[in-house]
């Protein structure tokens, strides 16, 4: 049977072919897009030769969204409708943020799991999520014209030190974005990338990644291209902003301002910035404004004064610090480097205060700004399937503990902080009740020992237990974490294998339908363009298992006996009949089933390939 | 693969383990196994993927601490230790106990105290860790070995403990 000659972009069956794939750096001031070409990972530029991309929204009265720069630039006079440090509010509720220094219309709307944050803008209302999309949007624009061609897929980087809720609302972001998420990676984990592999160091090292609005510690050890992360910890709302809200509290108690608006509050906050950008190289900084009142503020702020006044702020990064030395059960003697990542560690008193802290100069030699974005950009390389010099591998871990609430509100651990991903864990419960058919189930993450004190990530509800007395039920509850960080829990009740597979997602996200929903507005299309597009994907998605399948049975078609084999030929024949006949929802079904099909082959195919690695070494030492 | 975990990574079931020779076949295992290798593969291959590289990963961690290495190697002759903790404990290491917990209350508040009581922590695991190489690997002595390892495991605590309590004091 001849192969449909069916090309996407992006879907090119050619193995050889470069595939287009960027690393992307979403943070809360700036934004970055990179890309390896050549081998070289280098970040792509924008027309006017600017490498990052203010992380600025502005909804303009004429319908238009400016993304950067010039929605930067009107931040004041249109403090509303103008969406600066939106990765603050991303997968947040109401009562989590400080909201008297803020000029938003904020809005907060009941979803059946919780409570989500919303933005009243001249546009409507948005998400964090939908926000964070135009600026993917602009960024996707930006690397597809640069490239030439459609991305096959990006890395987008996250704190560390997000939670499953804020890993989820970024990756839906990018969904809206019309982006496929190869991997969510860890900022400091990339950045290690771009590190150690410009530099060719081996051992343990810190990486100390104060952002705009997050900071995070990760202790990782380096060795022949395996990334392993020992430790992170960090604070998800603690950045270079801070620094700035610092100084503009200071201004207005230094001019003796009386409380300002909106737009002055904008004003002064950009005027803040610029101070404390100026003070990394000048002993002072002269602040001059004059408010939409008429109020002229001018005065001077000193290095001295500035440290003085922002050390707790400094100080508050120290103590993760601590705790992930002490997680990793390592002392500072142990720490050959530490490198600093993002805008905010070129404040002077951050890198006197990390040098100090751990007795040794720390490393400055790469662009603290874009070694993010950078080391994304290997990595998207490496999971698209280029070939590539290095080979690989980041062992990277869960930030926060996941446990279930468990009698008088208290929370117990399945997954502890820092556990290896990917991981599951099965918990069993029983029922305490006779005849209790149903039991809900609460999901958490933090540390802390009370469920009021940690995140809230869902709750649902296991029903169709078969009633029998109290304590004979058994339920299985399992939760895996994938290397994306998030978490999917199902589960089972043992004696009569009634299962429950809930997708977990988080109490304030989006759910599916709003993501669908917002995704066929944004396309627009008829039914039946829907339809035919359908129709192609699910053809495309056939036809690159079955060639899948066909590669591994030449390579591996020895480890399956005849009867095996001859079932997957099957599954494979009945596939390819339905591509022949043209119904989408056939074809997706016999490409499930083909799926299916090949599970134990794939299960004995990975055992194969660990016993050649391992095997592999035995050699080597009978060599030696 | 129904291996246990020092088959999976070919190594001798024994609490005095060759560190440098797991650490190296949990990276060889990962470099095949692990989930950034099957970004673009098909279902049933991710699935696999993430099957051995969480074996993989939950093995690694069992067999890299000492405690939960003792532990499993005790589960392997069908003994769990933790069943019955504290129940049958030696009366001289229960007043051991009570004299550490009263050390830790006394220097609650006292950064350096703490760091003090912490390093002598870790080296009376040491000490037990030598006296479990020997119940596990030379005596076969499993009693006992379970009865040592509730006392490591009873120090594991005690270091959690302290690190709670440091890091309310660093706050």
């Amino acid at each position: 049977m001849a192969l449909l000659q069916i090309s996407e972009p992006g879907q090119s069956t050619a193995p050889h072919q470069h595939k287009l794939a960027a690393g992307i750096d979403l943070g809360t001031t700036n934004s970055l897009v990179a890309t390896v070409r050549s081998g070289l990972a280098s970040v792509l530029i924008d027309d006017d030769g600017h490498a990052l991309l203010p992380s600025v929204v502005r909804y303009l009265p004429d319908e238009k969204i400016e993304v950067g720069y010039s929605a930067q630039a009107a931040q004041s006079q249109d403090p509303a409708n103008t969406i600066v440090s939106v990765k603050r509010f991303m997968g947040r509720g109401l009562k989590e943020i400080d909201v008297s220094q803020q000029p938003y219309h904020f809005i907060e709307t009941k979803t059946e799991s919780g409570e989500m944050l919303q933005i009243e803008t001249r546009a409507g209302v948005k998400s964090p999520v939908e926000i964070s999309a135009e600026i993917l949007k602009s960024l996707k624009k930006r690397a597809e014209k640069s490239l030439g061609g459609e991305l096959v897929g990006v890395v987008i980087t996250v704190p560390a030190y997000f939670d499953d809720a804020q890993r989820q609302a970024t990756k839906d972001a990018a969904r809206l974005a019309g982006l496929n998420v190869l991997r969510l990676l860890n900022e400091p984990t990339a950045a290690a990338v771009a590190y150690g592999l410009d530099t060719g160091v081996e051992g343990t090292y810190v990486i100390y990644d104060l952002g705009g609005g997050t900071f995070d510690i990760s202790i990782l050890k380096l060795s022949k291209g395996v990334f392993e992360v020992l430790a992170t910890n960090g604070d998800s709302a603690l950045g270079g902003d801070d620094f700035d809200r610092r100084i503009f509290c200071w201004i207005l108690e230094a001019s003796k301002c009386k409380p300002v608006n909106a737009q002055n509050t904008r004003l002064l906050l950009t005027k803040a910035r610029e101070a404390k950008e100026w003070l990394t190289d000048h002993a002072t900084a002269q602040i001059t404004s004059v408010l939409s009142t008429g109020e002229v503020v001018n005065v001077t702020l000193t290095t001295k004064l500035f440290n003085e006044f922002t050390q707790t702020l400094v100080a508050k990064t120290l103590s993760p610090t601590k705790k992930a030395l002490r997680d990793a059960d390592l002392s500072i003697e142990d720490i050959k480097g530490v490198v600093m990542v993002g805008g905010a560690t070129r404040m002077p008193q951050i890198r006197l205060a990390v040098a100090d802290f751990f007795k040794q100069t720390p490393l400055t030699n790469l662009d603290p700004d874009k070694v993010v974005a950078l080391g994304a950009a290997i990595q998207a390389n490496t999971l698209a399937g280029n070939k590539s010099d290095q080979d690989l591998l980041l062992l990277d871990v869960i930030p926060l503990s996941l446990g279930l609430e468990t009698m008088g509100g208290l929370v117990e651990k399945i997954i502890p902080r820092n556990s290896t991903l990917p991981i599951a864990r099965a918990q069993e419960f029983t029922t305490f009740k006779d005849g209790q058919t149903a039991m809900s189930i609460h999901v958490l993450q933090g540390e802390r020992e009370l469920v009021s004190d940690c995140r809230s990530l869902a709750r649902f509800e296991l029903r169709g237990i078969p009633a029998m007395v109290a304590g004979a039920a058994r339920i299985r509850v399992t939760f895996t974490v994938d290397a994306d960080g998030l978490l999917n829990v199902s589960a089972r009740e043992t004696t009569t294998n009634i299962e429950a597979n809930i997708v977990v997602k988080p109490s304030y996200g989006l759910s599916e339908e709003q993501i669908l929903s917002m995704l066929q507005s944004s396309f627009g299309a008829a039914e039946s363009d829907k339809n035919s597009r359908l129709l192609a994907e699910a053809k495309v998605d056939a036809e690159s298992l079955l060639a899948a399948i066909k590669a591994a049975l030449e390579q591996d078609g020895h480890l399956l006996n005849n009867q095996e084999n001859e079932q997957i030929k099957a599954k494979m024949n009945a596939l390819e009949a339905n591509i022949q006949a043209g119904s989408g929802d056939a074809i997706r079904e016999a490409t499930e089933a083909l799926n299916t099909a090949t599970e134990d082959f794939a299960a004995k195919r990975m055992d194969a390939s660990v016993s050649r690695a391992l095997a592999g070494k035995n050699i080597d030492t009978v060599n030696l | 693969m129904n291996l246990n975990y020092f088959e999976l990574f070919e190594l001798k079931p024994a609490f005095d383990i060759d560190l440098a020779a797991l650490e190296n076949n949990y990276r060889k295992i990962q470099s095949e196994s692990h989930p950034d290798r099957f970004v673009t593969a098909t279902s049933a291959e991710k699935l696999a993927s993430m099957q051995t590289a969480t074996l993989a990963n939950e093995a690694y961690q069992t067999l890299k601490k000492p405690t939960s290495r003792a532990k499993y190697l005790l589960e392997l002759q069908g003994i769990n230790a933790i069943a019955d903790t504290n129940t049958n404990m030696p009366a001289d290491f229960l007043m051991q106990q009570m004299e550490w917990r009263e050390a830790v209350e006394d220097n609650a508040t006292n950064l350096s105290g703490m760091h003090r009581l912490l390093r002598d922590i870790k080296l009376e695991a040491a000490t037990l860790h030598q006296v479990l190489a020997d119940e596990l690997d030379t005596k076969k002595a499993w009693q006992t070995a379970a009865e040592t390892l509730r006392k490591l495991q009873f120090m594991d605590k005690l270091r959690e403990e302290i690190a709670r309590k440091l890091a309310i004091l660093e706050d």
